[in-house]
């Protein structure tokens, strides 16, 4: 009967997701040429489709209803498991170090081309562990990210036009300009309610990109500037393969750089500042912790590795134009970060190359990859809001809480 | 003083298309505290099928206020399902969760809704046919307000005035009040809360479905990405007015239209979009309630 019943209802939602869809997947008007375009085969997919993912979703719900229901001793295994296989030393020191042998001899084993990709997939990775300082660590939503990021680029792309400075003075530079506008913005709001930082965030962003498209006395426009110079090597010649090559042991140092001070910073005193600050505003006032403080700090700590990777980009494309940080770009590190589990950096790592080198090697899917950005928002925040890698502390956490009312926990 | 009236009109012609968007805002955001970012995209469906639908009447040798008429209503019809959709598929899992959840899932489903028209439409811009009727009456006028913008500022004020009868003087809409005062007490008295919800979402996404059609009327062209600047502005306007209070974001509309039309008529037109986040900024530093909200101070 319960089968039945499940069939059935599949069965509804199949027809009205058919319904929904008709419109504008099925019809496609020309105004121009006065045709229209029936696309029936679409219907049936849709259908198909709908009726299918349907059970999935029943059933994900509903375990994950159960999962909520029941003791937790079988939630609490599972993550032990996966945690236990992160903290076991034997397992990871041979993971790393299998890790550093690949990265080491990628670009040798490689095309220029992969090393290309490699690097970007590796910028990616810093930007998703700096966003994840700010929306990870801190809870706060930031949706203007690519500014902060344009900031960088653009300072060093202006920097060279004018005054020939190099990769290297510009890096820093980059950074600390992306720290001041991001002192500059969050000024005002970080005071405020996190989903009014959410769209004031999302408005910065635009208008950073409608100022350097519009101020053309400044910025060159829409059509950017070009020719900016690779990063050099205490003047060292080198031609395109070399400099990549280059360019992407640099990138690889960044990441163990990040990666260091964001662990570092985790279980710093700021760090469990931003824990408290993330789990309960009033709270974590209420112990004494300076909120607007700690909120500027990881503000301006996530915007200056933005600022950095802007300058690395400006020197990877040599080439930079408003075009590159529209929105989208946020939406895509905002993705990282919440696939990859707010606040875990292995997380974080694993989802940026998984969603920067997924849509490039399956060339076929590159269309899809902004619809598939915004079905794992949607999914992960349902399904696994705690990303794919579940933060080891967060975890503890809840260890804790069960221990309490029982015998006192020795790890406490 | 032509020019200055011009510029009022069209500020008030851009301030009712806000109002209209900005209420789905206030509206959802009165009773679940949620900023339904996807809002804008119902916004931009509603263009979409309404374009859609008049074509095809259109090329079926259909013409006029027929044409006008049934575009409207199946963009209304395919807005509020699209909206009511939305809300059973990403927010309502998530009640309950932390503030963070339903926030990151709304701009999900909007990066998602963006990119399904891009695919399943086009990219490009599309031009959209001028449904709404020339006026005899208003030709006189026409140097200060076309008969668009007269259509579009009464059809406002007619459903500002028919949402504003629904929610004071009918059942859904007390019970909608109770919701947004306080949703547990709302349950216990016997509202059904997810009926209100929906009922809400549904309401909302009508209203933007009926802003989409006239603006696009109005401007003549329309492509997947209207609804993301429209939608942040229409929260702006909210957000000025005082988000969860329906006066406010229609008093706040107008007022962000009219600071966006005096503001490109005087000051320079390639920086329209700026203007009104700054505008946003300067409320949330100086009055963050908006000017009809009222400030509430956290209780633990």
């Amino acid at each position: 009967m319960k089968r039945l019943a499940e069939l059935r209802e599949s069965l509804v939602i199949a027809l009205w997701f058919m319904f929904l869809t008709f419109p504008i997947l099925v019809i496609q008007v020309n105004t121009i040429e006065k045709t229209i375009i029936w696309r029936w085969q679409n219907l049936l997919y849709v259908g198909i489709g709908s009726f299918a993912l349907s059970f999935v979703w029943r059933y994900f719900i509903g375990k994950a209803a159960a999962g909520g229901r029941a003791s937790g001793e079988r939630a609490e295994e599972k993550t032990s498991i996966l945690q236990r296989i992160t903290a076991d030393s034997r397992f990871s020191r041979s993971a790393i170090l299998l890790t550093a042998l690949i990265a080491l001899a990628f670009p040798f084993l490689s095309s220029t081309y992969q090393v290309n990709i490699m690097t970007t997939a590796l910028m990616y990775v810093v930007l998703g562990l700096g966003l994840n300082i700010v929306v990870g660590q801190a809870g706060l939503l930031h949706l203007g990210y690519v500014a902060f990021y344009a900031v960088g680029a653009y300072t060093y792309a202006l920097l060279y036009q004018h005054f020939g400075i190099g990769f290297w003075t510009a890096l820093p530079l980059g950074a600390l300009m992306a720290m001041v506008f991001g002192l500059l913005l969050g000024f005002p709001v970080l005071r405020l309610r996190g989903d009014y930082l959410a769209i004031v965030t999302l408005g910065f962003g635009e208008i950073t990109r409608i100022v350097l498209e519009n101020w053309s006395e400044f910025s060159s426009g829409p059509s950017g500037i070009s020719e900016i110079p690779r990063p050099g090597f205490f003047n060292l010649a080198m031609d395109l393969e070399e400099s990549t090559i280059y360019l992407y042991f640099l990138m690889v140092g960044f990441v163990l750089f990040t990666i260091f001070v964001t662990n570092r910073l985790q279980n710093s005193r700021i760090g469990r500042a931003w824990l408290a600050l993330r789990e309960d505003e009033v709270a974590c006032e209420a112990m004494g912790v300076n909120k607007t403080v700690a909120k500027m700090t990881a503000f301006a700590l996530g915007s200056t590795w933005a600022g950095m990777m802007g300058v690395v980009f400006a020197a990877k494309t040599t080439f930079v134009n408003p075009a590159s940080f529209t929105f989208l770009e946020s939406a895509m590190i905002l993705s990282i970060v919440v696939l990859g589990g707010m606040g875990s950096t292995l997380g974080v790592i694993l989802a940026s190359f998984l969603l920067i080198l997924l849509p490039e090697y399956l060339r076929a899917f590159s269309d899809y990859r902004m619809l598939l950005f915004g079905t794992i928002m949607v999914v992960m925040m349902i399904f696994r809001p705690q990303g794919i890698i579940t933060n080891i502390r967060r975890t503890y956490e809840y260890h804790f809480e069960r221990k309490q009312n029982g015998a006192p926990d020795a790890s406490v | 003083m032509d020019y200055f009236l011009e510029l009022f009109i069209g500020g008030l012609t851009r301030g009712s298309i806000y109002a209209l968007i900005a209420l789905g805002y206030t509206m959802v955001y009165g009773i679940i505290e949620l900023i339904n970012f996807a809002h804008g995209e119902i916004y931009m469906i509603g263009a979409f099928t309404a374009l859609i639908v008049a074509t095809i009447l259109t090329m079926s040798g259909m013409s006029g206020v027929s044409v006008l008429v049934l575009a409207f209503l199946v963009a209304v019809l395919y807005s509020s399902c699209y909206g009511f959709t939305v809300e059973k598929i990403a927010y309502k899992p998530l009640r309950g969760a932390s503030r963070l959840s339903p926030l990151i899932s709304a701009i999900g489903m909007s990066i998602f809704l963006q990119n399904y028209v891009m695919l399943a439409q086009t990219s490009d811009f599309l031009p959209f046919p001028n449904l709404l009727p020339e006026l005899p009456f208003m030709e006189p006028y026409a140097h200060i307000m076309g008969s668009t913008e007269f259509i579009i500022v009464t059809t406002t004020a007619v459903v500002m005035i028919l949402l504003t009868i629904l929610i004071k003087f009918t059942k859904i809409g007390k019970a909608m009040r109770a919701t947004a005062q306080d949703r547990n007490m709302a349950m216990l008295v016997g509202v059904n809360v997810n009926r209100v919800i929906s009922t809400t979402f549904i309401i909302g996404s009508a209203l933007a479905a009926v802003g989409g059609v006239l603006i696009a009327s109005h401007i003549g062209r329309i492509n997947f990405y209207i609804g993301f600047i429209a939608g942040i502005k229409a929260f702006t306007a909210a957000v000025l007015g005082g988000i969860g209070s329906i006066p406010g974001a229609v008093l706040g509309s107008l007022i962000l239209g009219w600071t966006e039309s005096f503001a490109t008529g005087y000051v320079s037109s390639d920086y329209e979009d700026v203007f009104a986040f700054a505008l946003l900024v300067l409320i949330l530093i100086f009055r963050p309630s908006g000017l009809l909200g009222r400030s509430t101070t956290q209780k633990v």
